[in-house]
């Protein structure tokens, strides 16, 4: 009976090494996807039972977590929930292992979860001291890019603005740097409704804001795309003049109105909204002061499409750029476009559509000497200990335009505030460069977008700001203008920067 | 068996060991106190008040257990009574961190089936001098496994728990005589087997390079296997009714030595699996959930896979070296402290724990099958090789389950598992063995007397191994 036995004992052994092979496969090769796996309350579990790092601006926490005696150790607070919901995003039970859903919405709770939660490399020796000392582990901290005051500023200037219905988003971002020293998108929410522990609440406040018309979740000022109007013309300006076609000085095409080629009546029709666009050519600086819709229709005609293209996308249209905040909208410039469609697009309507962060982009580009630099909002991490262990270094994202292209645009930016319809910007004392856009929406029903693109100071800049209304219920269709609605915005957001 | 004249080994003696024994004991205990003494520490922060009577008591069963084994047994293998010391020390230790978070008292009452555990290994020892003298009770055993795998599904006594009807309840003990029966129906093959193996291993023609047995011979094979679906079907026991044949299969293979039995074994058991699978919502279930778990669970779905897939999380949270006790969340896993013990395990000791598990039991199955490779009697081996074999299938169906390698059934761990029958039976299983063991490794009697004695036993043990 010895024969079977060995058998049964090799059969036996089989088994074994089946149970070893398949537990280690488990516990060490699937454990990683298991442990990310979204609905994995234990990793869950353990991220609400340590503290997680805090969310900075300047030096103030606006994320962060206190200790709680519910049935988790700790309370994702954030203590100014309006003004950073879009950039804080929150953090519960339910996105807390979201790491592993890529369509899923990532704001800075998600993509630096890593470090707020303690597991990032970049914290190993903290880490390791903790476990030697046998320390609770804690996250680090991530100081953000958002000037408080610009925020402030931003925040409270659209609100006032939009009233509490309204729609609308603003970025300002420092040209040097490319750093985000303002987000603000309208309508917003109260992100700590949505980090409570009470579950079901949680769930109520999400279907409610998901419900909501106004679509409070959505971060427009990164998130949604819209016919950028007249603030377009910058770069229709800046194609024309990096170009060689023409310089600030010159005089420009102009022009009451002006037909499209290979169109008939009123549809393919550009004027001026009674604004003085002089007779045949004008000055550049005055068909830019009057925001000249001839005049840019007819440059970008004369420019081409391919060229106006280049210009767009060497600005950062139809590109991904920034990775602090997740899913970003691309801006748009088309493809393939005839003639009219490119006197179209030379005043910002047609297909092109851009991210209030994209506009901001341009303007911060011209302010930088033609180099538009990659817009980040995460500027250091740092320990539990609030010691930097790592600080972003800025990125220039393509050289838009030339330095003396640059130049020429500010010349004729800045006189478009001191002279024309960006004139409600001005601040005393300051050289300030914008340009207002008032976009058709293309329906009937629906209002105008007002936007309105500016930095300052003209000759050092430290800010760019842009600012896009894409409803404001309180304000009469007429009066929806980019220089009177959005320009005070952005005078407010510049003066909090500059008088620092 | 390998007596043949000339036999190197024939001049061998097995040491005693029962020194070697006593310090394996020792290290025994210090897992189960140290996993007791870790677990306060770990959960509550603070060493367990009761921890020397906790200690006390465990290390005066096991030194208990070592006088037995040294005064009865005395060539006994040295190895499997610190291995399921170990074990169980383990076990108690996991029941009770289960104990402290999810509010139960478990691990005390699992003492006391521990401490009734060992009473019974220590009579098996004292009373089988020989296990021998079991071939008397054949049939007895046999007819002792029927009635007990038929009282669950009495009124009065018969329990259904969780879709199984495996329980019977008299007042306020709960008891699975599966357990038990498993011991008997080993006791009841290995007699049958061991006076009828002749005429199972002889007879029969052969058919495409198979060695068919003879129809009326099939008579014991298909009749273990209508118990078996009989188990599966009435009583809804996927485990007991995989094991009980899987057991008869096993035993009949070595008994036989003929691989025909395990094709036409082998065989039935496919088809009575495919039918059950056809016919039966709840086998389906279970292997729907085997295969693709995460569609049964979570919001939206009816959770069927809850516990496998809340085990499979726990024991991935636990890694390579586990939470620690106190570390991890096992209790989110239903009956972590009975059919799941090894999901806790693998959540706070992790893969580490769980191989050392997994090695233990190895040892105690090879130890078996040692001690049936070099019994001196066919009963003694069919013996020592099914209480292996059935002890090897149990932990690869239930862990194999567990760990998601097989689709689930319910079994108890032996040992780690909360429940009294399992580790009552499993004492006695270890009782059995040590006793072949015991009279395997003692020195030869001299062959003068064997032949004096001529007794029936020796025309069973000449039989020539090669």
């Amino acid at each position: 009976m010895n024969k079977p036995i060995r058998t049964l004992s090799v059969f036996c052994l089989l088994m074994f090494l089946a149970l070893m092979a398949n537990v280690t496969y488990l516990q060490y090769w699937r454990a990683d996807s298991l442990n990310d796996d979204g609905r994995n309350r234990r990793a869950v579990d353990a991220a609400f039972s340590q503290p997680r790092g805090a969310i900075l601006v300047g030096r103030e926490p606006i994320a962060s977590s206190e200790p709680s005696d519910d049935r988790y150790e700790y309370q994702r607070t954030y203590s100014q929930p309006l003004a950073y919901a879009h950039v804080t995003g929150w953090y519960n039970y339910f996105n807390a292992q979201s790491g592993a859903c890529s369509s899923c919405q990532r704001r800075v709770e998600q993509t630096q979860d890593d470090l707020l939660s303690g597991e990032d490399d970049r914290l190993f020796v903290t880490r390791l001291v903790d476990l030697l000392s046998n320390e609770e582990s804690a996250g680090g901290n991530v100081a953000l890019t958002l000037d408080p005051d610009a925020q402030r500023a931003a925040f409270d200037g659209l609100r006032e603005v939009l009233g509490p219905d309204g729609e609308g988003a603003v970025v300002a971002l420092e040209p040097r740097t490319g750093k985000v020293l303002a987000m603000v998108s309208l309508p917003t929410f109260d992100p700590n409704r949505l980090a409570s522990h009470d579950l079901s609440e949680v769930t109520a406040a999400g279907d409610e804001l998901e419900d909501d018309p106004g679509q409070p979740l959505l971060n427009r000022a990164i998130q949604t795309t819209l016919p950028p109007g007249s603030t377009f013309k910058v770069v229709t300006a800046a194609a024309a003049i990096e170009n060689g076609l023409y310089e600030a000085g010159d005089d420009v095409p102009g022009g009451p109105s002006f037909q499209l080629p290979q169109t008939t009546g009123d549809t393919g029709l550009i004027d001026n909204e009674g604004r003085d666009c002089g007779a045949d050519r004008i000055p550049f600086a005055q068909s830019m002061e009057n925001s000249c819709n001839t005049t840019f229709a007819r440059m970008a005609i004369e420019v081409g499409a391919d060229r106006m293209r280049d210009q767009a996308e060497a600005f950062g249209f139809n590109q991904q750029y920034f990775e602090d905040l997740l899913p970003q909208a691309t801006a748009r410039f088309p493809e393939e476009m005839n003639d009219p469609q490119t006197g179209q697009s030379g005043i910002g309507q047609f297909d092109v559509a851009a991210t209030p962060l994209q506009m901001a982009m341009v303007v911060a580009g011209i302010a930088n000497g033609g180099t538009v630099m990659k817009p980040y909002l995460v500027d250091e991490v740092q320990s539990p200990e609030f010691e930097q262990i790592d600080q972003t270094d800025p990125e220039a994202l393509s050289e838009a335009v030339s330095a003396s292209t640059a130049n020429q645009l500010t010349d004729l930016l800045v006189s478009t505030v001191d002279n024309g319809t960006a004139r409600p910007a001005a601040i005393p004392g300051v050289q300030v460069a914008g340009k207002t856009g008032t976009a058709q929406s293309g329906n009937p029903d629906v209002p105008p977008y007002a936007w309105f693109v500016s930095f300052a100071p003209a000759d050092d800049p430290e800010v760019a700001v842009a600012v896009m209304i894409q409803k404001a219920p309180g304000v009469d269709r007429g009066e929806i203008a980019g220089g009177l609605l959005g320009g005070p915005i952005a005078k407010a957001i510049m003066e909090a920067v500059i008088n620092k | 068996m390998s007596q043949a004249t000339g036999n190197p080994l024939l001049g061998f003696v097995h040491r005693r060991r029962r020194g070697a024994e006593l310090f394996l004991l020792v290290l025994a205990l210090a897992v189960g106190i140290g996993a007791y003494a870790a677990v306060g520490i770990g959960v509550e922060g603070t060493v367990p008040a009761d921890l020397v009577g906790y200690g006390g008591w465990l290390a005066a069963l096991v030194i208990v257990a070592h006088l037995v084994v040294r005064a009865t047994a005395t060539y006994a293998d040295p190895v499997l009574l610190p291995v399921v010391a170990a074990l169980n020390g383990l076990g108690l230790a996991v029941i009770h961190r289960l104990d402290l978070t999810e509010d139960t008292g478990f691990a005390a009452q699992q003492l006391i089936w521990m401490t009734i555990g060992v009473g019974l290994f220590v009579a098996t020892l004292l009373f089988l001098r020989d296990h021998r003298i079991l071939t008397r009770f054949t049939y007895t055993s046999g007819l002792g496994a029927i009635v007990l795998l038929l009282l669950p599904m009495l009124p009065l006594i018969g329990n259904e728990v969780r879709g199984a009807r495996i329980w019977i309840r008299l007042g306020p003990l709960g008891f699975q005589p599966g357990e038990v029966a498993k011991v008997l129906l080993v006791v009841a093959f290995a007699g049958y087997l061991v006076l009828h193996r002749d005429a199972l291993a002889l007879a029969g023609r052969r058919l495409l390079f198979v060695d068919l047995p003879r129809g009326r011979d099939l008579g014991p094979i298909l009749g273990m296997w209508l118990i078996s679906l009989g188990i599966l079907v009435f009583q809804r026991d996927l485990g007991s009714s995989l094991l009980f044949f899987g057991l008869f299969l096993f035993m009949l293979y070595v008994a036989t030595e003929r691989a025909g039995w395990l094709v036409v074994g082998g065989g039935l058991f496919l088809g009575g699996a495919l039918v059950a699978w056809q016919l039966f919502s709840h086998v389906q279930t279970r292997v729907n959930v085997w295969l693709d778990p995460f569609s049964y669970y979570g919001p939206g779905t009816n959770d069927t896979a809850f516990q496998p897939v809340e085990a499979t999380f726990g024991m991935a949270w636990g890694g390579l070296l586990g939470r620690g006790f106190g570390g991890g969340d096992p209790g989110r896993v239903p009956f972590a402290e009975s059919d799941f013990i090894m999901a806790a395990i693998g959540e706070e000791l992790g893969l580490t724990g769980m191989m050392a598990v997994l090695l233990l039991y190895g040892l105690i199955v090879e130890r078996a099958l040692r001690a049936a490779l070099i019994s001196r009697d066919g009963f003694g081996k069919l013996l020592a090789a099914g209480l292996g074999g059935v002890f090897a299938l149990q932990v690869f169906v239930v862990i194999g389950g567990v760990t998601g390698l097989i689709p689930l059934t319910g079994l108890t761990t032996p040992f780690l598992s909360y429940g009294g029958s399992s580790l009552v039976a499993n004492w006695v299983i270890i009782a059995l063995l040590l006793r072949v063991s015991d009279l395997a490794r003692r020195p030869v009697p001299e062959l003068a007397t064997v032949e004096e004695a001529g007794g029936d036993d020796d025309t069973q043990v000449i039989r020539v191994a090669r």
